[in-house]
C-alpha cells in the first residue's frame, strides 16, 4: 500500500502529514516544532510552537508573547500517528535536530548544526535514521575549520596585541549563540563589553545556567577611557558604524565562516577575520551524514546542487528541497552575495 | 617561506597605509637578502617562469585532496582565486619543512622542462610541507596576481625607509626588465650602481579633471596638449643602449622597426616621453591646417601583439612617437627643471633633427582663456584624441601620481543604453559576486550582442544586481549565466571601430557602466543601427 511519506515539502515549510505539524514553518502554521532561535527558523505568527526547554527563553525574549511548550531532548512525543523527538544539534544553545518516526521509519531534520563541541550549545549528537534533511550552509570542499581552541587563542592574542597598543578591540559576531560562544571561549585578559542586542540574548542565556562570563554593557559612557583595552562583542552591522567609533582607537574583526574566504573578507574591507562558525564544515557535513546511517538525504539551504551531487555520487538517494532557511539579517550581512548553487538551480522537490 | 609568509599576513590583516608600510619595511630590514629582492619582484609584477600550467595544479590538486574535478571546479569559481582555492581544499600538510623563498623560487624554477611525473612529484611534496598562508604563496608563485594591496609606489617608499636610499632613486632603478635572479640587493641601494643602460624613469602620471578647468586659476600657468589614444612610451639612446619602454615597463624596442633611424640621430644621454601612434599622413586637417592623425588604436593594436611586424602593417599602419617631454638630455636628468624649460629643449631638440624621421612634437594648444581650450577640446574627436592634457608650467616631471600638476581633461564618452544578456562572476575582491555583463542592442526583432562591461557600478548595485541574476537564470553555461533581458544600462565609451570578429561588427574602447537604467524599458534600448550611425560619424 503507498503512503504519505512522513515528511513533505510544502509552500510553507517542512511538514508532517501523520502529525499534522510542521517544522521550522515560514508561514504562519497551526503547530510549528522549531529546531532553534534563529529567526529563519523559529518565525513570528504560528498558533502553537514547541522547542526544547533550553530554546523557549531565546524564543520568546524574540517572539513576545507566544503558545510554546518545551520538551526535553530525547524524549519521545507522541503527535497523531507519529512519535518525535529532539536531539542537540550543536549549533546553539537550546538547538535541536527533530526525529520523526512512524512504524520504524525514521526521519531527521537536522535544522542547522555543527559537529565541533563548542563548550556551551549541548553537543550535536548523532540520530540513525532513513531520511536526513540537512543544511550544508558550508557545503563545499573549501570550508574546513580549525579546532576552535586554536582559533580561540588566536583572537586572544589578537586582543592582547590591541590591548598592548592600547587599543579595544571591536570583534563582530552573531548576537544569538555566536557572540557567546566567543566570550565563552576567548581566555579573558580584560573586560568584555557587549552591545546592546548581545548583551540580551547575554542575560538571557546566562539566566539559564550557562556559564558565561562577566559582561558590561556599553552604554552610552562605556567607552576606551573607562574599559581601556577591553573586548567589545557586537552584531555585525555595527562593525565600521558611529556605534563603533565612540570606543575611540579600534581594531576591527568579523568571527564568521565566510571568512575562510579571502575576497569575501576583503571586499568587507576588512583586515581581520576569525574563521568561526556555527555550521559544519565539509567534513563536518559528511561525517555526520555518513554516521545517521541513512540512504536518503536532502538538502535545504546553502550550496544545495553541488552537494547534492558530491552525495549522489557517493550512493546516496539525494535531493534538494528549496527552503526560505539561511536569510537571517544579521549573518546575511556576512554572507557571499553570490551562490552558485542557490534553490532551484536544479531539480530537487518532495518525494 | 616563514618570514614571507608573515609578511604577507600582516600587510593582508590590515587595511591601513601606515601599518602596511611599517610591516614592508620592517621586512626589507631583516629578511634574508635573496628574498628581499624576491619580494620587491613579486609586489612589482614579476615572477619566476611558470613552470607548471594552471590545468596540471587543478587535476593535481583535486586528486590529492580526493575530490572529482567538477567539485573542485565549483570549489574555484565560489572562491574566485585558483591559488586561494587549492590551498584551501588540500588536507593539512603533514610535516612542516621551513624553505626560504628564495629556495622555494629556485626549486620552482629548476622545475621548467622537467616531464610531467616529476613535475607532479615535487609540486605535492611541497603541499605537503606548508602551513596554509604558505601554501596559497607558494601557489601564486606559480598563478601569479600577488595582491596584497600594496601599490609599487608603498613598495618602493617602504625600501627607501629600510634603506635610505632615497625613493625617486629607487623607483628609477627599479624599472624595466631586471632579473630578480642576477639583481643583487646590494645593486639596489648602492649609490653608485648604475653606468650606461636603458632602463626608463618611472612615468609622470595625470589625474582626472572630473570638473572642468575653472578651479585651476590663471590660465597663463598652464599648459595644454592633445591626449593621444596610443601607446605611452619612454624612448632611451644612451651609449650602447636604444630603447623603446611602455608605460607598462615593458621593452618593445622591437615592435617598432622604423623607430631604429632615431638611434643614428638622436644624441646620446636622451630620454623622451611621448606618445607611440600609427599615422595617417593622408589626412589633410583642420582649420589650423595640421595635416595627419593617429589612425584608430585598432591599428595600433594590430602590431602590439606581435614580435616582427610584417612589411603590410608597416605600410598600413606606420609608427611614430609625439613626444611631449624631455626627460634627460646629454645625459643630464631634467625631471626636476620646469615643464616649460623641458618642452622649450624638446622643441629645439626636435629642430636639429632631420625631416622625415618618425619623431614629432606632440604640438602645443594655444589658448587664451578656459573657455577657448573648452571649445578646441570639444573637436578632439576629429583628430582621435581622447581629449587634452593640462599640465602646469612650472611643474617638475613627478614620480607616478602627484595630484596637482598634471590633468587629463578627456571628453565626455559616448554613450547607449543596452540590456544586459549574460553575467559571470569576477575574481578576487569580486569573488561571488555578478560584476562581468555582456551586453545587447535591438536589431529588428533580435538582440544583438555588442560588448562587455565590469565597472562602473557601485557595490550595492553589484550586489542588488547579483541577487537578481540568482533568481532570473535562465541558462548556466559554466560561469557565465544567462539572464532574461530585463536591465538596462547606459554604456559609456571611448571610441567605436569596425570588427569582423565581433558578431554586431563593431568593438567599443573602454566600455563601461555610466548608470543603471531602471527608468528605462527594454523596449527603448538602442539599435544596432544607431551603433552604425555612431561608426560612420567616427569614420568621418
Amino acid at each position: 500500500m503507498a503512503e504519505n511519506p512522513v515528511l513533505t515539502f510544502t509552500d510553507r515549510g517542512i511538514f508532517c502529514p501523520d502529525g499534522g505539524f510542521f517544522i521550522d514553518p515560514w508561514r504562519p502554521v497551526d503547530h510549528a516544532l522549531i529546531t532553534h532561535g534563529h529567526s529563519d527558523h523559529a518565525r513570528w505568527g504560528h498558533r502553537r510552537y514547541l522547542a526544547t526547554h533550553q530554546a523557549l527563553p531565546v524564543m520568546r525574549q524574540r517572539l513576545g508573547q507566544i503558545d510554546a511548550a518545551g520538551i526535553a531532548y530525547g524524549e519521545r512525543l507522541q503527535i497523531g500517528g507519529v512519535t518525535v523527538s529532539f536531539h542537540p544539534a550543536g549549533h546553539v544553545p537550546g538547538s535541536a535536530q527533530i526525529a520523526v518516526e512512524r512504524r520504524g521509519e525514521v526521519w531527521v531534520v537536522s535544522g542547522d548544526y555543527k559537529v565541533e563541541p563548542d563548550g556551551l550549545a549541548e553537543g550535536f549528537v548523532p540520530v540513525r535514521c532513513h531520511a536526513f534533511i540537512s543544511e550544508c550552509t558550508f557545503g563545499l570542499p573549501v570550508f574546513r575549520w580549525q579546532p576552535q581552541a586554536r582559533v580561540m587563542e588566536d583572537i586572544t592574542r589578537w586582543w592582547a596585541a590591541n590591548a598592548a597598543a592600547g587599543k579595544m578591540s571591536i570583534l563582530g559576531a552573531y548576537s544569538f549563540g555566536k557572540a557567546q560562544r566567543l566570550m565563552a571561549g576567548v581566555e579573558r585578559i580584560g573586560p568584555i563589553l557587549t552591545h546592546g542586542a548581545v548583551e540580551e540574548m547575554t542575560a538571557t542565556l546566562r539566566a539559564q545556567g550557562y556559564p558565561l562570563p562577566e559582561t558590561v554593557r556599553a552604554v552610552a559612557g562605556v567607552d576606551g577611557k573607562t574599559h581601556p583595552g577591553a573586548l567589545v562583542i557586537a552584531p555585525p552591522a555595527a562593525l565600521g558604524s558611529a556605534w563603533a567609533r565612540r570606543f575611540g582607537p579600534a581594531e576591527e574583526a568579523f568571527a564568521s565562516g565566510w571568512m575562510a574566504v579571502r575576497g569575501i573578507r576583503r571586499r568587507r574591507a576588512l583586515g581581520t577575520g576569525f574563521v568561526v562558525s556555527d555550521h559544519a564544515d565539509w567534513d563536518g557535513l559528511n561525517s555526520a551524514i555518513r554516521a545517521t546511517g541513512c540512504e536518503r538525504v536532502f538538502v535545504t539551504h546553502g550550496y544545495t546542487a553541488p552537494f547534492r551531487r558530491w552525495l549522489a555520487e557517493k550512493g546516496y538517494d539525494a535531493g534538494i528541497v528549496a527552503t526560505e532557511y539561511g536569510e537571517e539579517a544579521e549573518e546575511a550581512a556576512a554572507a557571499p552575495v553570490a551562490d552558485p548553487a542557490a534553490p532551484g538551480a536544479e531539480a530537487g522537490g518532495a518525494p | 617561506m616563514k618570514a614571507f609568509a608573515a609578511l604577507f599576513t600582516a600587510l593582508d590583516g590590515t587595511t591601513k597605509t601606515s601599518a602596511k608600510l611599517a610591516a614592508l619595511t620592517e621586512y626589507f630590514r631583516t629578511a634574508p637578502e635573496a628574498d628581499r629582492i624576491w619580494t620587491i619582484a613579486l609586489l612589482s609584477g614579476r615572477r619566476p617562469k611558470r613552470s607548471v600550467s594552471a590545468t596540471e595544479l587543478r587535476a593535481w590538486a583535486a586528486e590529492a585532496a580526493g575530490l572529482p574535478l567538477w567539485l573542485f571546479e565549483e570549489s574555484y569559481a565560489m572562491v574566485g582565486d585558483l591559488a586561494e582555492t587549492i590551498a584551501l581544499i588540500l588536507p593539512p600538510a603533514e610535516a612542516r619543512v621551513e624553505v626560504s623563498l628564495s629556495e622555494m623560487i629556485a626549486a620552482l624554477i629548476a622545475l621548467t622542462g622537467q616531464p610531467e611525473a616529476q613535475r607532479r612529484a615535487a609540486i605535492l611534496r611541497h603541499w605537503g610541507q606548508l602551513g596554509a598562508t604558505e601554501r596559497l604563496l607558494f601557489n601564486k608563485l606559480i598563478t601569479g596576481g600577488y595582491r596584497m594591496g600594496v601599490s609599487q609606489g608603498l613598495m618602493t617608499r617602504a625600501l627607501a625607509m629600510a634603506t635610505g636610499v632615497e625613493e625617486a632613486v629607487l623607483a628609477h632603478r627599479l624599472m624595466g626588465d631586471w632579473s630578480p635572479q642576477e639583481m643583487r640587493f646590494e645593486m639596489l641601494v648602492r649609490a653608485d650602481a648604475g653606468g650606461p643602460d636603458s632602463r626608463p624613469y618611472p612615468f609622470a602620471l595625470a589625474a582626472p579633471l572630473e570638473e572642468g578647468p575653472d578651479s585651476l586659476g590663471d590660465p597663463g600657468g598652464w599648459r595644454a596638449e592633445w591626449k593621444w589614444d596610443g601607446i605611452r612610451g619612454q624612448l632611451i639612446q644612451r651609449a650602447g643602449a636604444f630603447a623603446l619602454w611602455s608605460r607598462g615597463e615593458e621593452l618593445i624596442t622591437d615592435r617598432f622597426p622604423e623607430f631604429a633611424p632615431l638611434a643614428d640621430f638622436l644624441p646620446h644621454g636622451t630620454v623622451l616621453d611621448g606618445e607611440v601612434v600609427a599615422w595617417d599622413g593622408a589626412w589633410d586637417g583642420t582649420s589650423d591646417g595640421a595635416a595627419g592623425r593617429p589612425l584608430p588604436f585598432a591599428d595600433l593594436q594590430k602590431r602590439i601583439g606581435r614580435k616582427t611586424v610584417p612589411r603590410k602593417l608597416l605600410a598600413e599602419a606606420p609608427a611614430l612617437m609625439l613626444a611631449y617631454d624631455l626627460l634627460e638630455e646629454a645625459g643630464q636628468d631634467l625631471r626636476e627643471h620646469p615643464f616649460d624649460a623641458r618642452r622649450a629643449r624638446l622643441e629645439a631638440l626636435v629642430a636639429r633633427l632631420p625631416e622625415g624621421l618618425p619623431l614629432r612634437l606632440s604640438p602645443a594648444i594655444a589658448f587664451d582663456d578656459w573657455a577657448s581650450l573648452a571649445a578646441t577640446r570639444a573637436t578632439a574627436r576629429e583628430r582621435l584624441a581622447e581629449g587634452v592634457m593640462l599640465k602646469r608650467a612650472t611643474s617638475p616631471y613627478h614620480v607616478g601620481r602627484k595630484r596637482g600638476d598634471w590633468w587629463k581633461w578627456k571628453l565626455d564618452p559616448w554613450t547607449v543604453d543596452a540590456v544586459m544578456i549574460y553575467a559571470q562572476a569576477g575574481h578576487g575582491r569580486r569573488a561571488n559576486l555578478y560584476t562581468d555583463f555582456t551586453f545587447a542592442v535591438r536589431d529588428g526583432n533580435a538582440l544583438v550582442p555588442f560588448t562587455k562591461a565590469y565597472s562602473g557600478l557601485t557595490d550595492a548595485e553589484f550586489a542588488e544586481i547579483t541577487r537578481w541574476v540568482q533568481k532570473n537564470t535562465l541558462e548556466r553555461f559554466g560561469p557565465v549565466r544567462r539572464v532574461p533581458p530585463e536591465l538596462v544600462f547606459e554604456i559609456g565609451f571611448e571610441g567605436i571601430q569596425e570588427s569582423p570578429r565581433h558578431k554586431s561588427g563593431i568593438a567599443l574602447r573602454f566600455p563601461r557602466m555610466i548608470r543603471w537604467r531602471r527608468d528605462k524599458p527594454v523596449d527603448e534600448i538602442d539599435t544596432l543601427e544607431g551603433l552604425r550611425g555612431l561608426l560612420r560619424a567616427a569614420q568621418a
